[in-house]
């Protein structure tokens, strides 16, 4: 099947709004007759399930968690960009949208990223309007802040949790559906099916997770919005649920996944600290904005902080290699995020790393308290101000400012960053890579769309910071509900689709047969020894910069790990319960197929882009190194085993951007 | 409106409203009894004022009577239902590291409160209650005393040992209760009470003060005896 | 380090449960408390035994999902953190640690330490949101000014994660906090002024419904409050339904 993004044609700025003009409705005496499922409820999940119920659709909804609240958007601290330009700073809908494909490393569609810019805007009034309580200045109005990648300040925030604020904000718009009866929410269900019925999606298999029973939902359409599958690395940032369950089985049935290799490593991650570590906790991006990052500039330094004989207190500035302000004037401290992250592996990998386990950078905020504090000292009149007092009035105003990331760092670390610098590294974090979406968002299954971080479209090759949450909310508030309409016109006549065909039956019998296998196998190996393996796999070949040799190791060794899965893995427990082991072991056997697919996509794109960084291609100065002829987005076609998959391309084709190299110096 | 008296928040204003009548009325009822102690002439004028004002007798006696009994049943069908709402207890609870033994302990300070009043009222309001309305006396004198009767008839009450001892108890357990019962009241008004400095030192005041007032009081009579 | 721990054990919300006792070893100090479930797991596991099923999901203190009484308190003992933010360093070799689920009649156990908080759910929709379209257009957001003191007021009452320590500590399982967060964010706003007194009047209704018990100001929401959530917001939603009730 050849691909088609069905991007309407015209002029960039046009095309959304002319778009919408014409594309087919459905009468709202018609919309009650017509279901939809929607699997996931962060962002993107929830804002799209409360205006889908909203414009009058039937909505049921799917979260393996207690509450839509639980998602883990939750999680996203630093902000929410949109060309709002109040700060009068020269941002507006070309700039974001510029700033975005640069930053994707052109490798986003550009039509998609537009309409993301110039809905954008949207997003803000929209949340306001639900009583989001953003940051605001004394005069009443929005503040914003800028991030790293962009010259200008267009990021919404509300403290260090503007995730959960903007979460909150479409859990509540759900809330207002689910009480008027016009979304029926399902917590603690798990899609693990989705049911076809003459090409079109037409329901899912679900397990209710807690009394273990097998259940099928039918609808006239079905939207994943499932998020990312960062942890097929094991440690990641995603929360402990996060899985690529619902977006892997859409792909076994034909929907095709893009870019899978396309990962974000976010560089300001707090360090592992030990084997046990289940988890990852990202520190806000903000953070970059006040801190500066270093490591010793002598290899005996490192060594001797490490074995705990030195501070980093004791070494003085020209003892320090503030290698980002070194190697990229123009940004510094700002870079993409994958610039930042490649650099600190590279200075870690040198030999400067400065914790235990020598994969650790400083960022240190002793400067900006100095700053802050000479400022404060100005603003209240303080003449020859003692060094105490300058600390104190600085210590304030960068308690005010990350007060609760530096709580969040010390009861972790244990240690006081306001007294002696982070200790960061980075951690995988986002994927732009996903299943693959038309301009409609719908995948390449009739009737089935993807929405948010689950699909792929608008990142391309690495997400600015403050992105995602953009993208989640656009999708579910303002794309897909009118986008669905167009597809849904046509099924209008169609009336309540049967649960008892053939179809909901085999798709139900394939989910228990496994299920079953999973209870009855006599294996020996706990599901979380084999995520690690596949994990520890996953980071050393297929992590923050890949080689051939490394990726064909990592698809035979993925291979292996699977087929050694399927021999031994012990699952404790029985099916008709509440049975986490099991839950992990389906998301687990998902992510052993994900992985080599992974690999074999890093493999294939012989060019370094974004987060896909390949060490045969980079300049001599290190950097990324596109290629002209791998501008097009790899979507697979699963066709049985995952490494031999069907390579579909989609050209990408700039018309309002010129692609350059991007540069940051 | 009265849909509010039924809701949890509403009891809970209804609580603090009788309580901070309660409180008024604990103030007014020290202001005479240290009369007692300070110019027992005039203890005995006012003691028979407020005893035969109609309006007092009349009009205010019921709405305390009122108070004191909403006060308790209230206080008990709270906690009934707020032992209901953990069907389950905690084999282990840490109560004391969020919350003071006061405040988790109202219902026993407050049963002890109870015990108290039922001794006062058998002390003194029951023959107040038959003095005047069953065998019609007004005069408030008595035979073999001159003047009015009032102080005669307290200082008599404290020489038991074991009267005063009870007392004393008593408005221990007073303290203990009004010590999270002052704040409380405040808060369930609205008031954010837990941020207002001075108006928690006005009510650790008045809870330690006016206990420690009574408790001198009976304490006076018994050793002045 | 070597501990002891005595978990509840209950396999399904019709079951009864009771305490069992298991022992680790070779604790890190630096590990969370519930990586340190993680190794019981694992050891349960490669003994056969069923694993301790516990609630926990972003494993960074936001989602709100863990929810562990450890020794007698919710959270455990360390103070603005969640179960899952709270490490092991808190405990001593040789220590014995109590693990419980959240109790409270509107928290019914579903399986050893998961409770079921949908009572939670029930409360927000009962009137935890403004009627604003998502679906149209709106007017600027800069349309109109809020005073920055009241914006961050609405913040800090807006942080909640609807875990449910309050109820869980609370003597009266009353869930005052939590709805209180929710009324004061909105009752902050002009955006939440327009429907306050039906929001405030339908949440204490449900939550009434629910089996929450009263509120009896003891404060020990307020301090076990991962998020620090203040009682002055129980004060306002107090004030917001005395308004409601003489509107």
């Amino acid at each position: 099947m050849a691909l088609d993004s069905k991007v309407p044609k015209g002029p960039i700025q046009d095309k959304w709004t002319d778009y919408k003009n014409h594309i087919n409705l459905v009468n709202p005496a018609n919309k009650r007759h017509i279901d939809i499922i929607v699997v996931g409820t962060g962002l993107a999940g929830g804002s799209a399930a409360a205006t889908l119920a909203e414009l009058g659709y039937n909505v049921k909804a799917f979260a393996y968690q207690d509450s839509p609240r639980r998602a883990h958007s939750i999680a996203a601290q630093g902000g929410i960009n949109a060309a709002k330009n109040y700060q009068g700073d020269g941002d507006s809908t070309y700039r974001l949208f510029y700033d975005t494909v640069k930053g994707g490393d052109y490798r986003s569609r550009e039509a998609n990223v537009y309409r993301l810019a110039e809905v954008s805007t949207n997003i803000i009034d929209q949340c306001v309007a639900q009583g989001v309580p953003f940051a605001r200045d004394y005069g009443g109005l929005l503040d914003n802040r800028s991030f790293g990648g962009v010259l200008v300040s267009r990021t919404f925030y509300a403290k260090g949790q503007t995730g959960q604020q903007l979460l909150l904000g479409a859990y509540s718009a759900m809330n207002r559906q689910i009480a008027r009866g016009k979304i029926e929410m399902f917590n603690r269900h798990e899609m693990l099916d989705v049911v076809k019925v003459d090409g079109k999606a037409r329901g899912i298999i679900a397990r209710n997770l807690i009394t273990g029973e097998i259940e099928r939902h039918s609808a006239h359409a079905v939207v994943v919005a499932t998020g990312g599958y960062g942890n097929v690395y094991f440690l990641s940032t995603n929360a402990m649920g996060s899985n690529v369950t619902a977006a892997w089985k859409i792909h076994k049935k034909g929907a095709y996944f893009a870019n899978p290799c396309y990962t974000q490593i976010h560089p300001t991650c707090i360090p592992r600290s030990g084997d046990y570590q289940s988890k990852l906790t990202l520190m806000s991006e903000s953070l970059r904005n006040d801190g500066r990052i270093w490591v010793p500039a002598k290899l005996e330094d490192a060594k001797a902080i490490r074995e705990g004989k030195k501070k980093p207190t004791d070494l003085s500035e020209d003892e320090r290699d503030y290698y980002l302000e070194r190697r990229y004037p123009a940004f510094g401290n700002l870079v993409p995020r994958d610039v930042a992250s490649r650099a600190a592996k590279e200075r870690c990998d040198a030999g400067f790393g400065v914790n235990a386990t020598g994969e650790a950078v400083y960022l240190d905020f002793a400067d900006a308290i100095q700053r802050y504090g000479i400022e404060q000292a100005k603003i209240h009149n303080i003449s020859n101000p003692s060094k105490e007092k300058i600390y104190d009035l600085g210590k304030a105003i960068v308690e005010a400012k990350y007060g609760n990331l530096f709580q969040m760092y010390e009861k972790i670390v244990d240690q006081n960053p306001y007294k002696t610098p982070m200790m960061i590294y980075p951690a995988v974090h986002y994927t732009m890579g996903g299943v693959w979406v038309d301009y409609n968002l719908m995948t390449t299954v009739p009737g089935l769309y993807c929405i948010g971080e689950a699909n792929f479209s608008d990142h391309g090759a690495n997400r600015l910071g403050a992105s995602a949450l953009m993208q989640g909310l656009a999708d579910g508030y303002f794309v897909l509900p009118y986008t669905i309409g167009d597809y849904l016109a046509d099924d209008i006549r169609t009336g309540k689709i049967s649960t008892d065909t053939k179809e909901f039956e085999e798709a139900e019998k394939e989910v228990k047969d496994k299920i079953d296998f999973f209870i009855s196998n006599k294996g020996s190996k706990s599901v979380d020894y084999f995520h690690k393996k596949l994990g520890k796999v996953m980071w050393d070949k297929c992590g923050m910069s890949r080689n051939e040799k490394g990726l064909k190791e990592a698809i035979k060794e993925i291979k292996e790990i699977r087929e050694e899965f399927w021999k031994d893995v012990k699952v404790t427990g029985h099916a008709n319960e509440m049975n986490p082991e099991l839950e992990k072991a389906g998301r687990v056997a998902d992510f052993l197929e994900l992985g080599e697919l992974f690999a074999k996509d890093a493999l294939v794109r012989e060019e370094s882009a974004g987060g896909h960084f390949r060490e045969e291609y980079q300049t001599e100065e290190g950097e990324a190194k596109r290629m002209k002829e791998f501008q097009f987005v790899s979507a697979w076609e699963y066709v049985g085993e995952p490494s031999e998959a069907k390579l579909h391309k989609e050209e990408l084709v700039y018309e309002n951007i010129e692609v350059k190299e991007r540069s940051y110096k | 409106m009265g849909g509010f008296f039924k809701s949890s928040v509403g009891r809970k204003v209804a609580m603090a409203l009788s309580a901070f009548f309660l409180m008024f009325f604990l103030l007014q009822h020290f202001a005479i009894n240290i009369l007692s102690v300070l110019n027992p002439d005039l203890f005995n004028e006012v003691s028979h004022f407020m005893g035969t004002n109609p309006l007092i007798q009349f009009a205010l006696q019921p709405v305390l009577i009122f108070g004191v009994v909403f006060h308790f049943i209230m206080g008990f069908v709270l906690e009934i239902k707020n032992k209901k709402a953990r069907n389950v207890a905690y084999v282990k609870n840490n109560g004391a590291a969020n919350s003071t033994w006061m405040s988790r302990n109202m219902i026993y300070s407050g049963v002890a409160i109870l015990a108290f009043i039922v001794l006062h009222f058998i002390d003194f309001w029951f023959p107040e209650i038959n003095t005047k309305f069953i065998k019609g006396d007004w005069s408030g004198t008595i035979e073999g005393v001159e003047g009015f009767r009032y102080y005669e008839e307290l200082t008599h009450k404290f020489v038991s040992p074991i009267r005063v001892g009870a007392y004393v108890l008593a408005f221990v357990f007073l303290a203990l209760h009004l010590l999270h019962g002052f704040t409380s009241a405040f808060q369930s008004m609205g008031a954010t009470a837990g941020r207002k400095k001075t108006l928690q030192n006005i009510g650790k005041a008045y809870s330690i003060l006016i206990p420690l007032g009574f408790i001198f009081i009976a304490l006076y009579h018994h050793f002045n005896h | 380090m070597n501990l002891t721990l005595k978990i509840w054990r209950q396999k399904d919300s019709s079951a009864k449960g009771q305490m069992v006792d298991y022992k680790v070893t070779d604790i890190s100090e630096h590990m969370s408390f519930l990586e340190m479930m993680d190794v019981l797991n694992e050891q349960l596991v490669g003994s056969g035994d069923d694993p301790v099923a516990f609630d926990h999901d972003c494993r960074e203190g936001i989602c709100g999902m863990c929810s562990m009484y450890i020794n007698g308190e919710a959270h455990g003992p360390d103070r603005g953190v969640t179960t899952c933010q709270l490490h092991m360093r808190m405990f001593k070799d040789g220590d014995t640690i109590t693990i419980e689920p959240f109790r409270a009649a509107a928290f019914p156990v579903i399986k050893d330490l998961v409770v079921d908080r949908t009572s939670f759910e029930r409360i927000q929709q009962a009137g935890g949101y403004i009627s604003v379209n998502t679906s149209g257009n709106t007017q600027d957001a800069n349309a109109i000014p809020i005073s920055k003191h009241d914006a961050d007021e609405a913040m800090d009452a807006a942080t909640c994660i609807g875990c449910g320590a309050c109820v869980a500590t609370c003597k009266n399982s009353s869930a005052m906090l939590f709805v209180g967060a929710k009324v004061s964010q909105y009752a902050l706003l002009p955006q939440g002024q327009v429907e306050a007194a039906d929001r405030v009047q339908n949440m204490v209704a449900q939550m009434d419904l629910e089996g929450f018990g009263n509120c009896t100001n003891t404060g020990a929401c307020e301090i076990e409050c991962p998020k620090g959530i203040s009682l002055d917001n129980i004060a306002r939603l107090n004030r917001e339904l005395m308004k409601a009730a003489v509107k």
